[in-house]
């Protein structure tokens, strides 16, 4: 059933699979059609999502006003929210399970499986991915690894609570706190398990890119959604095995008695056997997946921005050489700065020196492309469409988030802000809320093409995208004055320091706009729920787009063209182009020429 | 019971909706296909919404400056911690800069080229030229950066020890911090975990010479002017021993001894005279005293005045009483600090007790 890029027509309008008789199972359960999967990515994504940001929200409230007595911890949190008051386990807990399902469940799994299992056959002119077996399987790993890591929620001595990075001897030792028992052991099977989807994913994705594009569609024509996709999941592969062997240290260490990353220990009133490990050794291996998991995570949501804005503008993407050498360049670069979390480790200074040179660098494909972006912009004809203003959102908390990266990745102003709010409020701009936006302009942009013709209500859109755009800069941008202040994260209440009484107020505003953005994305959630149903089915290429998604059929039928595969004759970015003697567009009174189009007679070839 | 019958009645009011959105969907008949598409009505109205917010996050920048500004640490309290400020004084300006013009590019494009109708866009996909520039200035500025930075952080971390630097150890555990002073030899004693015994509660090796003049205490005391070489240990998990005033902090890694050393330049008692200290104590004091009438209205005890003192708190999550695990630092003069360690107990003398 797999589609090939070299052979056409004949074979294939009899291949594919749309007459074969498809139970309920195989077509909404056990599927292997990539739209289906996507949808499953996304859904369950978006579900991760809700508890993430529920227990973000609780924090929050905790956090502003931590002497008051809410009922919602009792209703929510149960024995540890009993009378009211949130246990500080329960806290460490909700801020570890916070990070862990946002950053894996939901920016990894909910955005680039959702949006590489879409639109990588779709732009390639693939009928489906190379193995849809593989992807199958790999959807129902991370559905298992979702139930898994919301189970370790109920038992009884708590979920994992060591932080999302679960550091040693912390997160090995029930002993120091309880989370680091039955939770932390969920919490590790579960993160096995989606390493093993993630992979089995990326492998599928790097395989279809390579070999399944359609006639024409060499590298440099694919549009930079999948030049992202496919650079992702090579990082993905090269450092999500690298977690994946941390992890299966750090069970060792639990469980078998090892000492990887334990030695001279004495908790609880006695002295641990372990000796010789080091905690350090375990934080350069999460920290090599750590951070190239930044740009998993980034990576996806700037191509879909650069795809959407250079539509939505009705100009080509600048520089797509420029763009591609700067996703290329952010990848190896990612592989290699790791150590910028570490600065302060105790590991040998000279390495903080390399790693600052080398985080440093990034800043500069990274500029390219922010810069790239607002000359887009320029001189556009600018279609401000609710996808439209979310990448616009990305590309400013980019800039901003990107920005305060250059003082926390220079080693000597690291040591003053490592680990206070400083770093929340710079991670979450740069990669939570730059990553949220691309999945949100995303979903926008390709709610037609997921959901059989059906869009999102735009009015609904605009007021989920205004409240968010201003609630995450309201959250975010007052949190760098506390960092500054010197306040350490993931402190239950600051109250225990008199100096920071002042910063009380502080946190009260950033909790009052959390709500309000959080409130936004209900707005979305129904927008999202009643126009999967009732939304209003919109024209077939609705967004006057280039690329070949919008070449296939409304309705999903297995193989994606209901006829033989299009052939692909320029890139994707013929926006608004004129003909040779300037008089009109190339093709007449249409401001786009879709991907499928020959050059034209009154054309200049281009050379991207 | 109670939670089956809401389940139903959520479950019940879903489809109620559904049906109601199906019967609402059919009685409207076939719409315009476009409808959620923007138009030049949307674009024009974003578009202006698009100029108004990054006027509101420019707002959101000046207010935050204006009346939050006064939260910041004060002066730093140590010789290298000014390097620090002042590169950080540095790059903030630029980041701020880049900032504020990239920003207004930004959204002011998004308002200036908002989409008619009647509008062509400009076909416009490459210009070498333009795109080297932008690839040059990051370039200089982040070799410049770099430069400074990596200059900086060697003159911090490497350190010369010499006779006259003052070796101190924290130890940290869950949840407090112990000092240990090499006492009149300025040596420390060798000591692991596993020596943990009654008293010794540090596993300092009680046969070794040099651990017998040992002082443990629990507030460290600094004279001021003097390098210390902090030595830093952990009994059981990873702690973070973060000294903000003087841009300090180092993780305690439970099987190595990590280190950081700095000398203190101001006193406790200068620092209370800072006239930015001055200001955040009364403010402080202010929030609680209010705090305090509220409490007392509820028949609580009123909370006790705020002075200000350094600080060490832990910043390496560490457990559930992560957010308490303090220890207060008194610099001070030369004097009052030889006066001060002589009546501290040295080990050997506390271990006979």
């Amino acid at each position: 059933m797999s589609a090939h890029a070299h052979d056409h027509v004949e074979d294939h309008h009899d291949d594919h699979g749309h007459h074969h008789k498809e139970t309920f199972v195989t077509k909404y359960i056990f599927s292997q059609d990539h739209k289906m999967i996507s949808k499953q990515y996304l859904i369950t994504g978006l579900f991760m999502g809700i508890i993430g940001i529920a227990m973000s929200m609780l924090f929050r409230l905790q956090l502003a006003w931590p002497d008051k007595q809410f009922g919602i911890y009792e209703i929510l949190l149960g024995k540890w929210g009993a009378d009211g008051i949130m246990d500080p386990s329960v806290y460490l807990a909700l801020v570890t399970i916070h990070g862990t399902i946002m950053v894996f469940f939901v920016l990894t799994a909910g955005l680039s499986g959702t949006f590489s299992n879409l639109l990588i056959p779709l732009q390639i002119g693939a009928r489906d991915m190379a193995s849809g077996f593989l992807n199958m399987i790999s959807y129902w790993l991370f559905f298992l690894s979702s139930v898994i890591m919301v189970m370790s929620l109920f038992v009884e001595a708590g979920p994992a609570s060591a932080g999302w990075t679960i550091y040693p001897p912390l997160s090995a030792l029930p002993q120091a706190i309880p989370g680091s028992g039955a939770g932390m052991t969920l919490w590790l099977v579960s993160m096995a398990i989606f390493i093993a989807s993630s992979l089995l994913g990326s492998l599928n994705y790097i395989v279809t890119v390579i070999n399944l594009r359609t006639k024409g569609m060499s590298m440099t024509r694919l549009p930079l959604t999948i030049w992202a996709f496919f650079v992702t999941a090579i990082i993905g592969v090269v450092s999500f095995p690298v977690l994946l062997s941390a992890a299966l240290l750090l069970i060792m260490d639990r469980s078998f008695g090892t000492s990887f990353f334990l030695s001279d220990i004495y908790v609880a009133g006695e002295v641990l056997h372990n000796q010789g490990g080091s905690p350090v050794l375990f934080e350069h291996l999460f920290w090599f997946l750590g951070h190239p998991e930044v740009y998993i995570v980034l990576l996806p949501a700037l191509g879909i921005t650069s795809e959407i804005i250079a539509t939505n503008s009705r100009k080509p993407i600048f520089g797509y050489r420029a763009m591609v050498a700067s996703i290329l360049a952010i990848a190896f670069l990612s592989t290699i700065v790791w150590g910028h979390h570490m600065f302060i480790s105790g590991m040998n200074p000279f390495l903080g020196s390399v790693f600052t040179f080398t985080t440093l660098l990034i800043a500069i494909p990274s500029a390219v492309k922010a810069f790239n972006y607002i000359t887009t912009l320029w001189k556009g004809n600018l279609q401000l469409n609710p996808a439209m203003l979310f990448s616009i959102g990305l590309v400013s908390t980019f800039i901003t988030g990107g920005l305060t990266g250059i003082i926390l990745g220079d080693s000597a102003l690291d040591i003053n802000v490592h680990d206070t709010y400083f770093v929340v409020a710079h991670f979450h701009l740069v990669m939570g809320i730059s990553a949220l936006y691309g999945l949100f302009a995303g979903v926008y942009h390709w709610f037609p093409k997921m959901f059989e013709g059906r869009m999102l209500n735009k009015n609904l859109g605009y007021i989920h995208f205004w409240v968010t755009a201003i609630g995450a800069y309201g959250v975010f941008f007052p949190m760098h004055f506390i960092g500054m202040a010197g306040l350490p994260r993931r402190y239950y209440t600051n109250t225990a320091f008199p100096y920071f009484d002042d910063l009380a107020n502080i946190n009260v505003v950033i909790t009052i706009f959390a709500f309000i953005a959080g409130a936004a994305q209900l707005v979305f959630l129904y927008n999202f729920i009643s126009s999967m149903f009732f939304g209003k089915k919109g024209p077939k290429n609705p967004w006057k787009s280039n690329t070949l998604e919008w070449t296939a059929e409304v309705k999903h039928i297995h193989g994606n063209w209901d006829g033989p595969i299009p052939h692909v004759h320029r890139w994707a970015y013929d926006y608004s182009k004129l003909n040779k003697d300037e008089s009109d567009y190339v093709v007449p009174g249409q401001d786009f020429v879709p991907q499928t189009v020959p050059l034209q007679d009154n054309e200049e070839e281009m050379n991207h | 019971m109670t939670a089956f019958l809401v389940v139903l009645v959520i479950i019940l009011f879903g489809v109620a909706i559904w049906q109601m959105g199906k019967i609402f969907q059919l009685s409207k008949g076939k719409s315009d296909t476009t409808s959620q598409i923007a138009n030049d009505k949307d674009n024009n109205l974003h578009g202006w919404l698009s100029l108004m917010f990054v006027l509101f996050v420019y707002a959101l920048a000046f207010y935050s400056h204006w009346k939050w500004s006064n939260v910041f640490l004060p002066q730093s309290a140590s010789e290298h911690g000014v390097d620090i400020d002042q590169l950080w004084l540095i790059s903030m300006v630029l980041i701020f800069v880049v900032g504020i013009i990239t920003q207004w590019l930004l959204f002011y494009f998004s308002f200036k080229y908002r989409g008619k109708k009647t509008q062509r866009a400009t076909f416009y996909a490459d210009n070498d030229k333009l795109e080297f520039i932008w690839t040059i200035i990051p370039v200089i500025v982040l070799a410049g950066l770099i430069i400074y930075g990596l200059f900086t952080w060697t003159d911090i971390m490497n350190f010369d020890e010499d006779e006259d630097t003052m070796v101190v150890e924290l130890y940290a555990y869950q949840f407090d911090w112990r000092a240990r002073y090499g006492g009149n030899d300025n040596v420390l004693g060798e000591a692991n975990v596993r020596l943990i015994e009654g008293a010794n509660t540090l596993g300092v090796d009680t046969s070794d010479p040099n651990a017998q003049d040992d002082i443990i205490v629990n507030e460290l005391h600094l004279p001021v002017g003097k390098k210390v070489l902090f030595k830093m240990r952990s009994q059981d998990v990873l702690h973070s021993a973060y000294m903000p005033h003087f841009r300090a902090q180092m993780n305690c890694v439970p099987g190595m001894i990590t280190q950081f050393a700095f000398t203190p330049t101001i006193t406790t008692e200068e620092m209370r005279l800072d006239p930015e200290v001055i200001g955040k104590v009364q403010r402080i004091n202010d929030i609680r005293r209010a705090n305090s009438e509220k409490l007392v209205a509820n028949g609580d005890e009123a909370l006790e005045p705020y002075e200000f003192d350094y600080m060490l708190l832990c910043n390496k999550i560490c457990g559930n009483n992560h957010y308490n695990m303090q220890m207060k630092i008194v610099v001070e003069s030369e004097e009052e600090y030889n006066a001060w360690i002589k009546e501290q107990a040295t080990l050997a003398e506390a271990l006979k007790q």
